[in-house]
């Protein structure tokens, strides 16, 4: 049930907006090209669910590897070393660098993990009932759309690394596979994620009906 | 087009809740009750701004390109890198496609949507029609802001100066300072952009 019945939808009133430009149209526009930007009009985009799902298995798909292969390969005078992501921050951890390991751990392993959670739940919610109620998961696919860019500070401190740490013999950091599944992982869940058609989240009038006079006002601010 | 423009409405793209449109005053915003996207947000003299704060950091950037951003040393041996460095990082071996993703990232996009909104906007700060596919421009300028990477590549330097001080001495240059304030214009420019106004202008001036 919508926690405000009385705000209408476009589409229970017969009309559908541009989600580019937010021009809108009569529904009937529906399949067409916006009159103003040239973007696709729908109302609902639903081939959606199925692109995220296609955007999500190439996401977790690339994710396994690149927990599994080396994302850095240091050496120094001392030692020649190979480090996936997680034991990466076992070394900090090692070393004492509790928190910064604990960044790592959460920014690598915990927001990844929890983003594939996060969009297979949503694209789950709209097909069948969900617990959540709208609110709640409009503002978890905010934040998901919002954290999935960062996910991408791994690959360019990998990128960062690499070029500073080149001291002959010194000291030596080179980029590992794993930077580049890592990367693909990041992009395909950020496209999986800009798929979703979040509108389908407040769809509790299944049909269009007739336009009526009805309207809501705008709130101030 | 066969359908016209149903005018005097705002859909939130977000849930698609339908308001009557009331413009808000400068520095007023109109919210979607319901899922609370900011819809409209005009602010004065918002479209000079910024143009102002695109060449800023058009400037910053190029700038911040080639000069050291971090400098590290130890056991006598001395180096440095720029942004350039840290893009061409990958770019020999098999991983020179994550190069071109580096720098698209953090240079090309934020680089390619501060000339988008010179293209956009300067005709109508200049009081003229809108230049030729000014539309597809806009288009373009929103659908790259998930993909303007600047900020995080900033905030990959001070993770990556934490991750290398147990190996050798570190110190920041110059780029890494403009870079900082690169970011701070970006967001005051985010701030400033109210997509609908944009639009408007667009339409009612071509
Ligand atoms: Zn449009
Ligand atoms: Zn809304």
């Amino acid at each position: 049930m919508s926690d405000h019945p009385h705000i209408p939808s476009a589409r229970s009133r017969g009309m559908l907006a541009c989600t580019r430009c937010g021009a809108v149209w009569s529904i009937e526009a529906e399949g067409e090209k916006c009159g103003r930007c040239g973007h696709t009009l729908h109302s609902r985009d639903t081939k959606s669910v199925q692109k995220v799902w296609a955007w999500w298995f190439a996401g977790v798909m690339a994710y396994i590897p690149a927990n599994l292969e080396p994302m850095l390969k240091t050496r120094t005078l001392v030692m020649e070393s190979e480090a996936t992501i997680v034991e990466g921050a076992f070394e900090l951890i090692h070393h004492g660098d509790i928190p910064v390991a604990l960044i790592i751990l959460i920014a690598s392993v915990g927001i990844p993990v929890a983003k594939f959670a996060a969009i297979a739940y949503l694209a789950f919610s709209v097909t069948r009932q969900a617990k959540m109620s709208s609110h709640r998961r409009q503002h978890l696919y905010e934040l998901v759309e919002y954290i999935g860019r960062w996910s991408m500070i791994d690959v360019f401190v990998v990128a960062i690394l690499s070029a500073l740490v080149q001291l002959n013999a010194a000291a030596q950091i080179s980029p590992g596979p794993a930077a580049l599944t890592f990367a693909l992982s990041v992009i395909f869940t950020m496209l999986s994620a800009q798929s979703f058609d979040s509108r389908m989240i407040w769809d509790t009038d299944t049909a269009p009906t007739d336009p009526s006079k009805k309207e809501a006002p705008l709130e101030r601010h | 087009m066969p359908h016209s423009q149903q005018s005097g409405y705002i859909v939130c793209p977000h849930c698609d809740a339908l308001y009557v449109q009331h413009t808000p005053e400068f520095g007023e915003r109109a919210v979607c009750t319901r899922c609370r996207t900011v819809l409209i947000a005009p602010r004065k003299n918002a479209f000079i701004r910024i143009l102002a704060l695109s060449v800023t950091n058009l400037i910053l950037v190029i700038a911040a390109l080639f000069l050291p951003f971090l400098q590290i040393s130890r056991a006598g041996f001395h180096n440095e890198t720029s942004v350039m460095d840290a893009v061409l990082a990958f770019s020999d071996g098999p991983l020179f496609v994550l190069s071109l993703a580096v720098g698209a990232l953090i240079v090309l996009v934020p680089m390619m949507r501060m000339i988008l909104t010179l293209y956009v906007l300067g005709p109508m700060v200049a009081g003229r029609a809108p230049a030729r596919g000014a539309a597809k421009a806009f288009r373009l300028f929103e659908a790259l802001k998930p993909w303007s990477m600047a900020e995080i590549f900033v905030l990959g330097c001070g993770v990556a100066l934490v991750k290398v001080s147990a190996l050798a001495q570190v110190h920041l240059g110059s780029a890494f300072w403009m870079m900082g304030v690169l970011v701070l214009v970006v967001l005051l420019q985010d701030n400033m952009m109210c997509r609908w106004s944009v639009w408007n202008a667009l339409e009612k001036r071509s």
